[in-house]
């Protein structure tokens, strides 16, 4: 039985492994951290937050200060897909985010159908085409 | 032999000491045993003996469902009554709590995070004034409260309180709380930044009396009106919650009148029990893990510095422990501290607004979950340290909760709402005060606090600027109606602050801009009070990132309103058009962060603030082209950075969207990845330093070792523990001993003396 355990990773309660679930790709194992078996990026935040205002002019711009904060992309390595990014304090280590009890894991979904969909909750819709006054 | 102790003579010894210890207390202060609890208060006999009697659960419903709806009665007063532009978009809560002071059945809107802080207070009130002979709690008392020493968020939200007796005997108790701005304190509006001691802040209402017989006590209400810049509104919005509070107490006697005090005793006990039931029954449906997060902190709203609010949320079986060790140390002259409730305050809120929402909005919901915090941290400060600023730790307390909270869920079969990417977190507006049009002295804030952007969810967009994470049933009240009150007018707002998007597969929702400027009086000042103007104080979620940064941007040396009478031409309605092309000549433009301290404003002059965007949630390279191009058509990005940020291909003239070159881009794109990014030990090997960045303050732990504090440099480490105070050098100092300095250089070089060298 596998678990969906966020959008692009699952755990095969069998292999008790990591995988990634938009191309298979076993990463490591369930006990320990997924990100060691991924590849990361130190991307420079002027490339996913573009000043807004002219940085040769002004000292604050809408663009993160790199100084002060770095952006870690974790990828996939097989598949390329971007299964996590982390803001962090320049120079920290990247986080042990998710460190999953698979002995609790394992009895938990022994009691529980295997899901290939997550599930969303109830679905709350806006309705437009009625107004009440 | 030792004699046996005998323990009926130590119990007796005991209480004596206590009662000797209760009668000779110089002075009550904020009590630990009250306000570092938030659990619900153990079965009274009484409350055992109504529950077991009591069985009908229709009946139990039946009650219940009437008291909910006194309190929505009394919270649609507080909001249309109120006078404080808090009531007016419901930065309100009522609620009626049990005989021991608990948050049984609140408001289902306003702001929920007083459902989880009112109850110290109460607390308070029954264990030190109920036998105080000067004091007593007797029907028609009313107690006012604000300072969050003694359980609160900040002390610019004031409580209500009234016992409900039936027959001599209290029953219960209901209260109504409204964030009311102006307190008196050294900046006005309620939450300054400047507070460097809890004495800088304002009124701090311990809880006391104020009413008696349903009368506000004059005396008392004079010395309250004298404290503040806004007498009326102090006299207004108590006026406004007592009245709330009687016609709560009202409809509580109609329901003692059918159907008894046992059954209303049984009615809150039961729901305050089935509701902990219910949660710790959630709770294990969850995976048994611990989830590791952060954000940052990139100011103390009077400088720059690294601050890290850190977390670990661990669960395990039924218990669900939050432990924010590794979080910076207090800085005890700055006000961006809390106090623990208020933190426990937001951490309960994530669960009413964003996990749990079906809930009742009690102090259950919460009751079981548990806190670690390190003492005098900025999470759980002393009492010397001032927090009128609480909301910047507060906020980023519930941005990480929030973002653990997320990783949990996704796997449960059993969703309560969508997992959703966190949600923007500051209060990106402006805080105001002065003397108005009308020659009256006014301290307060504009509103549209209320617009931070949702975050993105698993399978939508975030919602633009909706809703404020303390609040998600708020309203943003007119602006129109506001600026009667006020001498400026918002000249740009509501309108959406282009390419400022959090990515991902889904888009977290956007802030808009807001550009106010002063007009009609010659003492009228601004301030605003968020971080986030270097570093983003969110994150994004699975593979989503987080929004930009938000600055203060400002136009000095002009008369913007002669502009629009003279030249209308050059006015323009955006931050980037106006700081970017300079229109106005002669005016000078300058960028700050978001810490600005009460500043007076000129006619005219410009203040430029953009609300902030939610996170994205998933990878920007699955988002759905066509999602792209309609956040094209809605002008929230322009089409270089849909190309740069989500690599589609479109006609820049038509949109239509280029299907095989967007997927053959994509795929490029993530060969890219493979090629850029460092199996994970040499990306540690190559980027991760065994301490924090040399040339920037930083606060907190470091890499994971949570015993250790950093204390503002590399030299100052401290026991995580026990770091001591800290205090910061005000900002002005720092700059003139800088000045000083290349002075003293200037002069060495030049070979000129001091003109006078005495020290």
């Amino acid at each position: 039985m596998k678990v969906l355990m966020t959008e692009y990773l699952r755990i095969d309660l069998d292999s008790e492994k990591w995988e990634c679930r938009v191309c298979d790709h076993e990463i490591g194992s369930a006990r320990g951290n997924y990100k060691e078996g991924l590849l990361v990026y130190n991307r420079d935040p002027a490339d996913i937050h573009p000043s807004i205002i002219d940085p040769d002019k002004y000292r604050f711009t809408f663009c993160p200060d790199k100084e002060w904060v770095n952006i870690y992309e974790f990828y996939c390595p097989s598949c390329g897909t971007q299964m996590e990014v982390e803001y962090t304090f320049p120079g920290h280590e990247p986080l042990f985010d998710m460190q999953v009890d698979v002995d609790a894991l394992k009895e938990q979904w022994s009691h529980r159908e295997e899901l290939t969909e997550p599930t969303t909750g109830p679905n709350v819709l806006v309705d437009r085409g009625h107004h009440h006054h | 032999m030792n004699k046996p102790i005998d323990l009926e003579n130590v119990a007796k010894d005991q209480e004596l000491i206590k009662k000797f210890l209760h009668e000779t207390t110089l002075f009550l202060g904020p009590d630990p045993e009250i306000i570092r609890d938030h659990k619900i208060m153990p079965r009274t006999e009484y409350e055992e003996k109504c529950v077991n009697e009591y069985t009908d659960l229709n009946q139990i419903a039946s009650i219940r469902d009437r008291l909910q709806a006194a309190c929505e009665e009394g919270f649609e007063m507080v909001e249309q009554m109120g006078a404080a532009p808090g009531a007016k978009w419901g930065d309100i809560i009522t609620g009626i709590y049990s005989a021991s002071g608990d948050l049984t059945i609140g408001s289902a809107g306003g702001v929920l995070i007083f459902s989880v802080l009112v109850h110290h207070p109460i607390k308070f009130i029954i264990k030190n004034w109920i036998d105080e002979k000067t004091v007593g709690v007797k029907e028609g008392d009313g107690f006012i409260h604000n300072d969050s020493r003694y359980g609160n968020v900040h002390n610019t939200d004031q409580s209500m309180i009234l016992p409900v007796f039936h027959e001599g005997k209290l029953v219960c108790w209901v209260a109504s709380t409204v964030h009311e701005g102006e307190n008196g304190a050294i900046e006005p509006g309620g939450m300054p930044s400047m507070a460097e001691t809890p004495f800088d802040e304002g009124l701090k209402m311990s809880p006391f009396k104020v009413v008696e017989n349903y009368e506000i006590k004059r005396d008392l209400l004079t010395f309250l009106q004298n404290s503040v810049r806004e007498p009326k509104l102090q006299y207004e919005d108590m006026k406004v919650k007592l009245f709330a509070c009687m016609r709560l107490e009202k409809r509580i006697k109609e329901v003692l009148e059918i159907e008894g005090p046992d059954a209303l005793t049984a009615c809150l006990r039961y729901t305050n029990d089935s509701v902990m039931d219910e949660v710790r029954r959630r709770i294990s449906e969850w995976p048994d893990m611990t989830v590791r997060t952060h954000v940052i902190m990139d100011s103390t709203l009077r400088e720059n510095a690294l601050l890290k609010v850190n977390l670990a949320v661990t669960k395990k079986g039924d218990r669900l422990i939050f432990d924010f060790s590794g979080s910076s140390p207090e800085i005890t002259n700055r006000a961006i501290n809390t106090q623990l409730p208020g933190l426990k305050g937001m951490v309960a809120q994530s669960f009413m607004n964003h996990v749990w929402p079906d809930l009742p909005r009690g102090q259950a919901g919460f009751s079981p979950i548990e806190v670690i915090t390190p003492n005098s941290s900025i999470v759980d400060c002393s009492y010397a340290a001032p927090n009128s600023q609480s909301l910047m730790s507060i906020f980023t307390g519930f941005t990480v909760a929030q973002h653990a909270t997320a990783k949990f869920l996704y796997s449960i079969p059993e969703k309560y709402t969508r997992v959703l990417a966190p949600w923007y977190n500051m209060i990106n507006t402006f805080i105001w005060g002065g003397v108005n049009q009308h020659g009256e002295t006014l301290g307060n804030l504009c509103a549209d606090l209320n617009g931070m952007g949702g975050g993105a969810r698993m399978d939508r967009d975030g919602e633009h600027a909706l809703a404020p994470i303390f609040a998600t049933m708020a309203d943003i009240g007119e602006q129109e109606m506001n600026e009667e009150e006020v001498p400026f007018l918002q000249l740009v707002s509501k309108k959406m602050t282009i390419n400022t998007q959090a990515p991902g597969k889904f888009r977290g929702g956007m802030g808009y801009t807001m550009i106010v400027a002063t007009k009609d009086s010659d003492q009228w000042g601004f301030m605003t009070s968020c971080v986030g103007s270097k570093a983003p104080p969110i994150q994004g979620l699975f593979g989503g990132y987080a929004c930009g940064s938000f600055p203060l941007s400002k136009v000095t040396d002009v008369d913007v309103y002669d502009v629009l009478l003279n030249e209308p031409e050059k006015f323009k309605h955006s931050i980037p058009e106006i700081m970017n092309e300079q229109p106005f000549e002669g005016a000078d433009y300058s960028t700050h962060h978001m810490g600005l301290g009460f500043d007076l404003s000129k006619r005219g002059e410009l203040f430029m603030i953009s609300r902030g965007s939610g996170g994205g949630y998933g990878d920007p390279l699955e988002r759905d082209p066509h999602l792209v191009i309609q956040d094209i058509e809605e002008s929230l990005i322009t089409p270089d950075w849909a190309k740069k940020l989500y690599h589609v291909i479109f006609n820049e003239e038509t949109l239509k969207i280029d299907k095989e070159a967007t997927k053959a881009e994509r795929d490029t794109m993530r060969t890219q990845r493979k090629a850029q990014g460092l199996p994970y030990d040499e990306f540690v090997k190559k980027y991760v330093k065994p301490h924090p960045p040399e040339n920037i303050p930083f606060y907190g732990s470091w890499n994971g070792d949570n015993d250790v504090v950093y204390a503002g440099s590399l030299d100052d480490k401290r026991d995580a523990k026990n770091p001591g105070p800290i205090y910061m050098t005000h900002p002005k100092d720092v700059r003139i001993s800088e000045l000083e300095a290349e002075l003293t250089a200037v002069r060495d070089e030049a070979g000129i003396s001091p003109k006078d060298t005495r020290k």
